[in-house]
């Protein structure tokens, strides 16, 4: 299969074969189809983006593959395989982290906690070893926390590690959710709007991060950004969407210059 | 009159506050019985928004699975660990039988629902075991009977060494909860799950795994507390009442602040010994116990409609 090679991107880095690939997918909330007919695929190691108007189904396609929503039609392959139905849950087991459009943070609990939940996909030792705190839990929680700082130091956040996150400001949860995330170690990282609400600075820091997480660590990375700009910087190939269907895909310059996407965004009636 | 209820009971406690002491403890002794029910009832409805009708009855019948194990011929001990795997395949089956077919049902189907499993308790409770009253078996569970006597001041105090036992082994039991919830992966996952049940879901946190913790670490509570309260009044059905006296502990603490639970349980233990001693036995005839408690988290919600460690609620116009 052809589709399963790499490719390389326009600054000269290596992409890896097809990891996730979405085939025909349609998703429907009872009149309403968000999503029509879609098809795209993620490689191994690049930076795809999702962009497009407001409503244009975005979201919905993130929460598909995060197991949030059910495709009322098509298939979802997974490093070569097709993925059963499975709940969010498992889903986030299997590897695939995610941030969340509207923050959802544990607001009641520190930084350090919050991004320790990020490792309960890792967890292994039984719940009973854990009450007592018993060799392989400790060992675990020992292991885990040391994996955690890593995360907090990479993303600049080791002064706020006790502070509750309920009482940061948004630019910082927003860092935070990204650090729980990360410190999944995911195959997949789904970022549904990072930057949106961010000051100019907040948006710099943000972009490098998350230009930096996809070359130190290699993660696959896939985002749905509303700033063209960003977007352009930031990814090895894009999805454009607009009223739930698929009208572009390909790499950023290839993508701007597309007369349907400049008529979505100039917003030319249908 | 006036006199007597802002400076009689003063002065009295400042005469002789031997006496003072004794009643704070004997208060103390309550207290943390009802901060672990309370604590059973916030952990449940945090990570699932339901208010467990069947805390109260939970605790009868873990006592009475306890003695009846016994009564059997099972060693104590033994009998404890059984009883335990008791509330696990409870916790097990309420949430494959009761709680996983309800998912996502409005609240108050759920608390119905609670109604439901409480009635199943008590039939299956009065058939297993028969209606009748009960002895705990403290003198085999090597609970100490007899007392100390401190003389505080020149004066008396006397701990019974029951209540002694009670206060050390429910303080162990909060206190390895709170490890428990802060410094373990499954602890978080329970905190987390009350916190934000999307981002839990994201995390890898499983809703099926954590239901049936919290409701055994509430069969866990129900066992000690039925055994501590078995012990001083005998093991009947009666023993649900104090599973109602965490109702104005969370009407005070919030249903789903684990601090408020603890802090409201011992307030609410302590405060009622002390109305009812000061107060409730000169002027009001005694006997206030049984409704001091709500009065109590009615005059506070008056001013704080959220509880003392709720956060304010906002109003939305
Ligand atoms: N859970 C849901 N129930 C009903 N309709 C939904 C649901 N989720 C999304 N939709 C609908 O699906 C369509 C696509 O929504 P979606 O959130 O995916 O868009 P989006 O591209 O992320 O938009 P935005 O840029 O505003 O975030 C919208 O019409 C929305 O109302
Ligand atoms: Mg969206």
């Amino acid at each position: 299969m052809t589709e399963t090679e790499g490719y390389v991107t326009a600054d000269g880095r290596q992409i890896g074969g097809v990891l996730m690939e979405l085939k025909d997918i349609t998703l429907k909330f009872g009149g309403v189809t968000a999503i029509s007919d879609i098809s795209f695929d993620i490689h191994e190691g690049e930076i795809r983006a999702i962009i497009g108007p407001n409503g244009a189904g975005k979201s919905s396609m993130l929460n598909i593959i995060s197991g949030f929503y059910t495709p009322t039609i098509g298939e979802l392959w997974y490093k070569g395989k097709k993925r059963p139905q499975m709940k969010p849950f498992e889903v986030a087991r299997m590897g695939v982290a995610r941030t969340f459009q509207n923050i959802a943070l544990f607001e009641g609990m520190t930084v350090l906690d919050n991004v320790m939940t990020g490792r309960l996909t890792h967890m292994k030792a039984g719940i009973g070893a854990q009450a007592l705190w018993w060799g392989k839990a400790r060992d675990e929680e020992v292991a885990n926390r040391e994996k955690v700082e890593e995360v907090i130091d990479f993303l600049e956040i080791q002064n706020i590690r006790k502070t509750p996150v309920g009482r940061l400001p948004y630019g910082l949860k927003k860092r935070v959710e990204l650090a729980r995330a990360l410190a999944a170690e995911p195959s997949i990282l789904l970022l549904d709007e990072p930057m949106a609400g961010m000051n100019v600075e907040e948006k710099e820091d943000m972009s490098r991060f998350i230009l930096d997480v996809n070359d130190e660590f290699g993660t696959t990375i896939c985002l749905i950004e509303h700033d063209m700009g960003v977007v352009m910087d930031l990814s090895d190939r894009v999805v454009v969407m607009d009223y739930g269907k698929k009208i572009g895909d390909g790499p950023p310059d290839e993508v701007r210059n597309n007369q349907d996407v400049i008529d979505a965004y100039l917003g030319v009636p249908h | 009159m006036l006199k007597d209820i802002f400076i009689t009971p003063f002065a009295d406690m400042f005469s002789a506050p031997d006496f003072l002491l004794q009643v704070l403890w004997e208060g103390l002794v309550s207290g943390i019985l009802y901060a672990l029910i309370a604590l059973g009832f916030v952990l449940i409805f945090r990570s699932s928004r339901i208010f467990n009708f069947a805390q109260g009855i939970m605790v009868v019948f873990a006592a009475l699975t306890l003695v009846g194990l016994h009564a059997m011929g099972i060693p104590a001990w033994i009998s404890v660990v059984l009883t335990l795997g008791v509330m696990f395949v409870l916790a097990v089956s309420i949430e494959r039988i009761v709680l996983r077919p309800l998912v996502g049902q409005p609240d108050i189907i759920l608390f119905m629902a609670t109604i439901g499993i409480t009635l199943f308790l008590i039939g299956g409770g009065e058939i297993i075991f028969g209606g009748e009253n009960k002895v705990m078996i403290s003198e085999e569970l090597g609970i100490p009977t007899g007392d100390t006597v401190l003389e505080p001041w020149g004066g008396l105090l006397i701990l019974q060494h029951l209540d002694i036992t009670v206060v050390v082994v429910a303080t162990a039991l909060v206190a390895a909860l709170l490890a428990f919830l802060n410094y373990t992966q499954m602890g978080r996952a329970i905190r987390a799950l009350g916190d934000d049940h999307q981002a839990a879901l994201s995390v890898g946190i499983s809703l099926q795994t954590v239901w049936v913790l919290v409701w055994f670490i509430a069969g866990i509570i129900a066992l000690v507390t039925g055994i501590a309260w078995g012990a001083r009044a005998g093991v009947s059905f009666a023993l649900e009442v104090i599973a109602y006296k965490a109702l104005p502990v969370l009407m005070l603490g919030g249903l789903e602040s684990i601090t408020g639970a603890i802090i409201g349980g011992l307030m609410i233990g302590i405060l009622e010994k002390l109305f009812e001693i000061y107060w409730g036995q000169p002027l009001l005839g005694g006997n206030t116990e049984t409704w001091f408690a709500f009065v109590l988290a009615l005059v506070v919600l008056l001013f704080r409609p959220q509880g003392l460690f709720g956060e304010k609620i906002i109003e939305r116009v």
